[in-house]
Formats: structure tokens, sequence, C-alpha cells
């Protein structure tokens, strides 16, 4: 091995590690809010990337149609909640309209954009929209009702989701695998490493995502806010922090980091239906490197994870996965080892 | 606000004992249903079915006992299934083994591999087992996947089905036979380790594990324990399958298979032992039906069962928690404990410190959280049947100070003698073995068992039999010992017409009550009470001061943390009164109303 191949086997698994890292920042940042291991990141990235190519092709994506359904149905659960809870109509009716017609919108104007074939970027903004917009309905329908259950149960119900929307990736996106055009076709030699255009977006677009959420955690009142409520539920509630509003928020979030990470891996390697999983996984071995609670260690663990992807590709490409999510192991051994055995209470 | 003592929902000494006969029959029905089957002209894709719902039954067996009573969840079972089944396939069709020594061979990889994974796993909080499992599984899977040995993404082809002494078992009604026998036993299994010492010692685990080492149960391993245990139950289902399906290959033992065996736990009642078959016969059954049928629906096949599958899991989590067999199990009348324990021989007593010796000595002990002195320099000594008050304003650092004898927390400085012996440092399970017993501030008992079930707890130290012992029913003389020692105690604190109501249904003080009998049932020398009174009523602490007296009577050293004057004046020795953290006086209850200092602490002091 000479210093070209190491510095491509690099540049490559840092490539990657990129992406595991938005992903990884997405898992942390889900779980430190809502305690939820949000094991559907990983669907969103197949999303996101499928329907940007479902938009080439011509036609109108089905995720369009889902989102619709899925805004129904947490617009009639929303209608219902609150018709109980506040007892008139009125209100109930406003809540599920607020709930369904931002959804709708983006349907309808993704409806109309479908068969036009417009341009690139604005096929891009349009699928970013539609995956967002799952987020939050994801929240309400499978996880707002249950908020105070166990994390336990809550990754059981993730598992579910994660279930549902393999399977209904399955059933609009049918079992082929897209590859999406570049969204910048130049490459730059730089010594023996060809930098492509993407490569330089991937790297930009990780780096201001997780500058921009640092700024929002750190810097803004609402990012506070919603630190807050995952230290204390009850707590942030009595300081009047909607936890339902924060849960849909951490949500739409993570559903917009992972069409996000769609969009940049769509033109670096073919995605299929349930491609999502193992990439969202990976973002997953590096939170657990952080502990699910550090940015900056979920950054370097993903980094790490994607050279060791890489080098592990070109030395066993036949064992790359089971070297990946083997070093969960030695990873936990060592947290274990450092923190003792934890006597906290469920 | 003095009301009469509330009459528990159903005490047993109040309503006559209802005639179980279903609860009795019912299990029996149902083994026999199991065993007539094969019996009856069922067509033998029906058996063939009835074969898969076995072996999905009992890796399912093993999360009932993991996730549903242990609180662990483990997406895990269908690799340690895969290991099962490729070291039967590996060693029969390229050794040429018998399966009857494969199947110890893969239950002792499984084994090694579990404990590996669970003693790395389970040091740390709850949700990492799920994660490492979710990691395992993939690599393995892969691992199996690329490894030319095992055939890559093909498997193993050509496995022989079992045979006993050249009889071929097939794969229709014989292997049946074979496949229900190890699931009926597995579930017997299970049923009498959870009715036993090593099993109130799992049920007390999803509770959180303080509790449980305050009993002197090692909390880590029975945790590596069940999670094993779900594994070998996992490996045998491997086998089976190997020499059913006569070929092995990764995709049965995917991450997917993982999740559906904690799905089939889920929906058939996770913490019901028949709710592993019932949740393996509907989740089989409607994958086959699903399987058929959407594809049909949709027009192209695929494995859209996935999304009735996802949607389904989220259902059953917000309406029907418990799963299935919950619903069953419900109607059915609570099974009552036969009382077996009265001719038993008594567990044997630790010696006891004569009355007037020092048994706690508390020197200079010291805790800082950052720059907040907690308890600061505290010292003060307990005598051999004594009750020593510990009051304070809130705030005083009486909580912390009693964390810190306890062992829950580390010392900064200072010491602590039991009797003796230097016991500042050590955890509060080894604190626990010397004597010393405990109560909690917030009470903490397993709601879901008897109140004799949750006092035989604090038992747990005085007995001596495992898990093997329990599922060979060869524990029992000790059991009865133990379970008399429970009743003895809970007629101590007057609780001896209780013994069989579920602790969730008790009033607070009779709660409360519990946990000291159930301390007491430790047989200690020392008795450290945290807040004892706290949310109880008038007469209830009457209750409780002449249960407490009645103990030093019979020669108990008690440490009380309380808030309540009256109860602490009238009933304690010696008090010692904290404030900031510091040591603001000590001396009889009469001292200590007297004195200024204790007044300004409490009600301030005019400027």
């Amino acid at each position: 091995m000479d210093l070209s191949i190491t510095s491509i086997l690099t540049l490559d698994g840092l490539t990657n590690g990129a992406i595991y890292a938005l992903l990884g920042v997405g898992i942390v940042l889900v779980f430190t809010v809502t305690r939820v291991i949000f094991i559907p990141q990983g669907e969103f990235v197949a999303y996101g990337a499928l329907t940007l190519a479902i938009f080439q092709t011509g036609k109108v994506p089905g995720t369009v149609w889902l989102l619709l359904i899925l805004a129904a149905v947490a617009a009639l659960m929303e209608l219902v909640t609150t018709w109980r809870h506040r007892g008139s109509a009125l209100p109930a009716v406003m809540a599920a309209l607020r709930t369904f017609v931002p959804a709708a919108v983006v349907c309808a104007v993704s409806a109309w954009a479908g068969p036009r074939n417009l341009a690139l970027p604005i096929q891009a903004l349009l699928t970013v929209c539609i995956v967002t917009a799952f987020g939050p309905l994801v929240y309400r329908v499978a996880y707002q009702s249950l908020a105070g259950a166990s994390s336990l149960v809550l990754l059981i119900v993730s598992v579910g989701v994660h279930f549902a929307m393999t399977g209904l990736g399955l059933l609009f996106f049918g079992a082929e695998g897209f590859r999406n055009p570049p969204f910048w076709d130049t490459r730059f030699a730089l010594g023996p490493l060809a930098l492509s255009g993407q490569t330089l977006i991937i790297f930009a677009a990780s780096a201001a995502l997780i500058v921009l959420l640092w700024l929002f955690f750190e810097r803004s009142l609402y990012g506070k806010a919603l630190r807050a409520t995952a230290v204390n539920r009850l707590g942030a509630r009595l300081m009047g922090i909607s936890t339902h509003a924060a849960g849909q928020l951490t949500f739409a979030m993570a559903a917009l980091i992972g069409a996000l990470s769609g969009l940049l891996i769509g033109p670096t390697t073919t995605v299929f239906y349930d491609s999502g999983f193992l990439i969202g996984l990976k973002g997953f071995v590096a939170g657990v490197i952080a502990g699910l609670s550090s940015y900056p260690g979920a950054l370097l663990g993903a980094l790490a994870v994607g050279v060791i992807e890489s080098f592990g590709s070109f030395w066993a490409s036949a064992f790359k996965e089971v070297i990946v999510f083997t070093i969960v192991l030695p990873v936990l051994l060592w947290r274990s080892l450092r923190s003792g055995h934890s006597n906290e209470e469920h | 606000m003095d009301a009469v003592q509330p009459v528990a929902p159903s005490s047993p000494a109040a309503v006559p004992e209802r005639p179980s006969a279903l609860r009795r029959w019912g299990p029996l029905a149902l083994v026999a249903l199991i065993v007539a089957l094969p019996l009856l002209p069922l067509p033998n894709f029906w058996i063939l079915q009835l074969n898969y719902i076995g072996i999905y039954a009992l890796p399912v067996l093993g999360l009932v006992l993991l996730t549903g009573v242990g609180g662990l969840t483990s997406f895990g079972q269908a690799a340690f299934v895969g290991i099962g089944a490729y070291t039967t396939a590996y060693l029969t069709v390229n050794l040429g083994l018998s399966p009857w020594l494969t199947l110890f061979i893969g239950l002792t990889l499984t084994g090694v591999s579990a404990a590996i994974i669970g003693a790395i796993t389970l040091r740390m909080s709850g949700h990492y087992l799920p994660l490492a499992t979710i990691a395992w599984a993939l690599s393995l899977y892969y691992l199996m996947g690329n490894l030319d040995a095992l055939g890559k993404y093909d498997g193993i082809l050509g496995v022989k089905g079992l045979s006993v002494f050249g009889f071929e078992l097939g794969q229709q009604r014989v292997f049946y036979v074979v496949v229900w026998a190890f699931v009926l036993l597995g579930a017997l299994a299970l049923l009498r380790l959870l009715d036993s010492r090593s099993g109130r010692a799992i049920r007390a685990l999803a509770g959180g594990s303080q509790m449980a080492e305050a009993m002197g149960v090692n909390t880590l391993r029975h945790k590596v324990g069940i999670f094993v245990l779900a594994a070998l139950l996992a490996s045998v289902s491997g086998w089976l399958f190997a020499h059913f399906q006569r070929t092995v290959n990764p995709s049965p033992f995917g991450i997917r298979m993982g999740i559906e065996y904690l799905f089939m736990a889920v929906l058939g009642g996770a913490a019901h032992v028949w709710g592993a078959v019932a949740g393996a016969g509907i989740v089989k059954l409607l994958e086959d039906q699903l399987q058929v049928l959407l594809p049909k629906l949709i027009g192209t096949s695929g494995s859209y069962e996935l999304i009735v599958f996802g949607i389904l899991i989220v259902l059953v989590l917000k309406y029907l928690p418990d799963g299935v067999w919950s619903f069953i199990d419900r109607r059915l009348p609570r099974r009552q404990r036969v009382v077996d324990w009265h001719g038993a021989a008594h567990l044997p007593a630790r010696s006891k410190p004569a009355a007037g010796q020092v048994v706690l000595e508390v020197q200079a002990i010291r805790k800082t959280f950052g720059g907040l002195v907690a308890v600061n320099d505290i010292s003060f000594r307990i005598r051999a049947g004594q009750i020593v008050g510990l009051i304070g304003p809130n705030g005083a650092g009486k909580s912390t100070t009693f964390n810190l004898i306890t062992g829950v927390l580390g010392m900064t400085s200072g010491a602590v003698q039991f009797r003796g012996e230097a016991i500042g440092g050590l955890s509060s399970r080894r604190i626990a073995e010397r004597g010393v017993s405990r109560t909690f501030q917030h009470v903490k008992m397993v709601p879901d068992m008897t109140v004799l079930e949750n006092v035989a707890l604090g038992g747990h130290l005085r007995g001596r039999k495992g898990a093997i012992a329990a599922m060979l029913r060869i524990d029992r003389t000790e059991e009865r010992q133990l379970l008399r020692e429970a009743e003895r105690q809970l007629q101590r604190v007057g609780m001896g017409d209780l013994l069989h109501e579920q602790a969730g249904n008790l009033a607070m003080g009779q709660q409360r009550l519990l946990e000291i009998a159930r301390a007491l049932c430790a047989d200690p020398a020392l008795l450290l009470l945290d807040e004892p009174a706290a949310g109880l009523r008038h007469k209830e602490k009457q209750a409780l001061a002449d249960v407490l007296r009645s103990l030093t009577a019979e020669g108990m050293s008690i440490l009380l943390v309380e808030h309540d004057m009256g109860l602490v004046m009238d009933i304690c020795d010696h008090i010692v009164v904290m404030e900031f953290g510091t040591h603001l006086m000590e001396g009889t209850p009469a001292e200590v109303q007297q004195s200024p200092k204790v007044r300004a602490a409490y009600l301030g002091t005019e400027h």
C-alpha cells in the first residue's frame, strides 16, 4: 500500500464519514431530546435519495402520496385528541388543519412539479421539503402518545416505524436501485487525489449543518429549551415548553438531516429502498462511540467509522460490514470500564 | 383525616379463596392439546406450521425472561439461533459428528459469546444492550454470509435430519414431538425459575438495580445470567431449525428476524411464559397469510408484510402494551400459593451484638459534590438495642449521610465501622452481606409479586440455591425456609394476613411496613430506615412506632432518618441533628427539644 492508495482510501472514508457524522448527530439529537433511539433515521436517507431519483424520471414520487396519507392520519388523531381535551369542535378542527395543511401544500406543489422536469436544485429543494415534512408527522402518529414510556418501549416503536417505512419504501419506489446525478460535476486533481465536486459539497454541507446545529443548541433560546426537555420533561413542561412541539421539531430536524444525507449520498452510490438501514446504523455506531450524548464525539466517531470502513473494504472487502459493526463491541467495553456499573433507575 | 385503615382490595383473609380451576387446569389443558395435536388427523401442512411455531417460540421464551421479566431488550436472538444452527450444520456435514453432540457444542459456543457480550454491555445503562445486539447481529450475519467455510450466502446444504438409533425423526409428527418437548421443557424451566430465590432477584431487576443490590442481589450477574439463558434457548431453536430445514443460510438469522422475535414477544405478552407461544403462533400464521395476500393486492411480490408488522408493533404497544396473553391472563383467577412451609426449619441466624456494644461507628464522613460540601465531617455511633434518630431541616444532608453509610454513594473522606469492621467504600451489596439492612425513602418493591415474595427477596443472602437448582426443583427445602422466614417477618410487622396480596395493591403504610419486613428478612444487626413515616397517616404512624419499639425490645439497633418530630421524639433513644451538612448537636430527645440551636435551625432566629 503506497501513499496514493492511502490518501484515496482516507478521502473516500472521510467522505462517507461526513455523511455518517450527519446521521450520528441526528441520532444523538433525537435521543437527547426525546429518549427515542431513532432507528428509522436511515429510512429518511433512502426516501431523500429515491424521491429525488423519481423526480428525475419525470414522475411524481410515491412519497408524496404517502405524506398525504400520513398527514391525514395525523390530522385525524389531532382532531380527536383536541376534541376530547378541549370539548369543542373549532379548536379541534384548527389543530387538525395546522397539521394537515403544510403537508398538503408540499404535496400539491410536488404533484404539480413532478411531471415538469424542473431543474435539479428545485427538485432537490422539493425533496427536502417532502422528507422533512415526514418527521413531525411520524412523531405525531407513532411516538407522541407514548412519549412518557420507557426508552425500551420507544426503541421497539422505532423498530416498528423502521419496518413500516422500509416496507412502504418498497411499495413506492420498487426493488430497483437508483443513482442520482451529481450536483457539481467537476473534478480537481490534487496530487494523486481526484477530488470531485460532489465530495466538496458533502464536506461543506456536513460542516455547515453541524455548525448550524451547534449554534442552534448553544446559542438560541429554542435550542436551549430543547435541551431542557431532554434533561427533565416535567420540569420543561412546567417552564412552558411544550414537549410535544419539542418532539415534533426534533423529528423534523432529524428528517431534514436524513433528507440532506440522502441527497448528498445519492450521487456517490446506488441507493435501494432498504439501503438506509445500514447507512443509518453506521451513523449509530458513530453515535454510540459518542455515548449518544456528545456532538463532537459523534463527528469524530463517524469519521473514524468512515475511514475504518474504507480501509476495511480495501483489505477485506467481503468483511467490511463485519469490521464496522464489530468495532462497537470494544468501544462499548471501553465505555463500560470507564463508567463502572451504573445504578441508574428506569 | 384519621380515616379507617383502608382494607386492601382483595385481602385473602377477607375474601374466601375462589377455586381457580381454570388457572390450575388451564395450562394442563394447553399441554394436553399440544400433545394431542399430532395424533389428530391434521394435514401435514399444519404439522409443519406447528413445528415452525415451536421453533420460533423457543427464542421468544428467552425474550420473555429477558425483556418481559428482566426489562432488558435484545435484537440478537436471531444471531444466537444462527450460532446454534451453523454449529450443528457445519459439524455434522463436514466432520460427520452426531447432532446430539453438536447440540451441546452449539450451546457452549452460544453461551460463551452471550456471556462476553452481556459482560461488556450490561454494566451500562439499559439502551446499550439493544444497540450492541443490533451491531452484533449485523456483523455475525455478514460473517456467516462471507465465510467460505460456511458456504457464503448459499449456506450449508445437505444437513441430515435427526435420528435416534437409526430411526429417522423426519419433519412431521415425530419431529413435532421433539420440538414441542423442548418448548414445554423450556416453559416449565422458566416457570420454575421465576418462582424461586433467583427468580425473585430477576423479577426485581426491571425496577432498577438499587433495591436489588441493597438486598444483596448481584444484579450484573443476574442480568448476564438471563441474557445467556435466553441465548441458550435460541441456540436450541437453531439446532432444531437446521435439522428441520436440512439447510442453513444467513437470511433467517439476520437482524430482521431478531426484530421479529422481539415483536412476537411483545405481541404475545412479554411478561407471560405462554405469551411466547401465543406470539410465535400469531406472527407465523399472520406472516404466511400476508405473504400470500399482500402481493396479490399490490400486484408485485415483495416483503410487504413488513408494513403491516411495523404498524402492528406501534398499535400493540399503544393499545395492548401487555400483549395478547395478558388479555387471557387477566380473566383467569389468580393462583393462590400453596402454604407448605410451616414445618420448615429456621434459617440460620447470624450472631447479634450484645446490648450496649457499639454497632455502627461513623467517623468524620464527608461528601462533596464539586464545591458543595453536602456532608461535612459527621460522626456518631449506634449501640446495640438503640434507636438513633438523624434529623435536620430539608437539605441538611440526612439522606446523603444515609447513602454514604449504605454504600449507595462513595465517601470523599472519613470512615464507617460496622461491628468493628470498616465498611466505608464497600458496595451496597457487600454492606448488606455484613448485616446492615435498609428501607427506601421512596418505596421500592416489585409491584406484581405478592407481599410474601417481596419480603422473601430480603432473605436473598440467606439462601444459596441458584437458577439451575430452581429449574430442577431441588431448591424446595431452602425455598420453604425462606418463605417461612418471610411470613414470620410479616407477622412481626403485623401484616400476616396479607401474604398473598399483590404488593402493588397495598396502601402506603402497608408498603412501608413491607419494606421493613423485607429488611428484617435479611436477619440484620442494624436496620437503617429512610423516612419510614413519610406519607403515613396518624394511625399508621402509631402502628409503625409500635413495630419499631417491639424490634428494639428484641435487641435490634435502628438508625432512623425522619422528618416527623412526634415520631422521632417518641421512640428515639438518641438523636443526631444536622444542619447544612454539619453536625449541629446530639443528645436525648429531651435535650434536643430544649436546645435553642435546634430551634434556631428549624424555625430561624430573631434578629
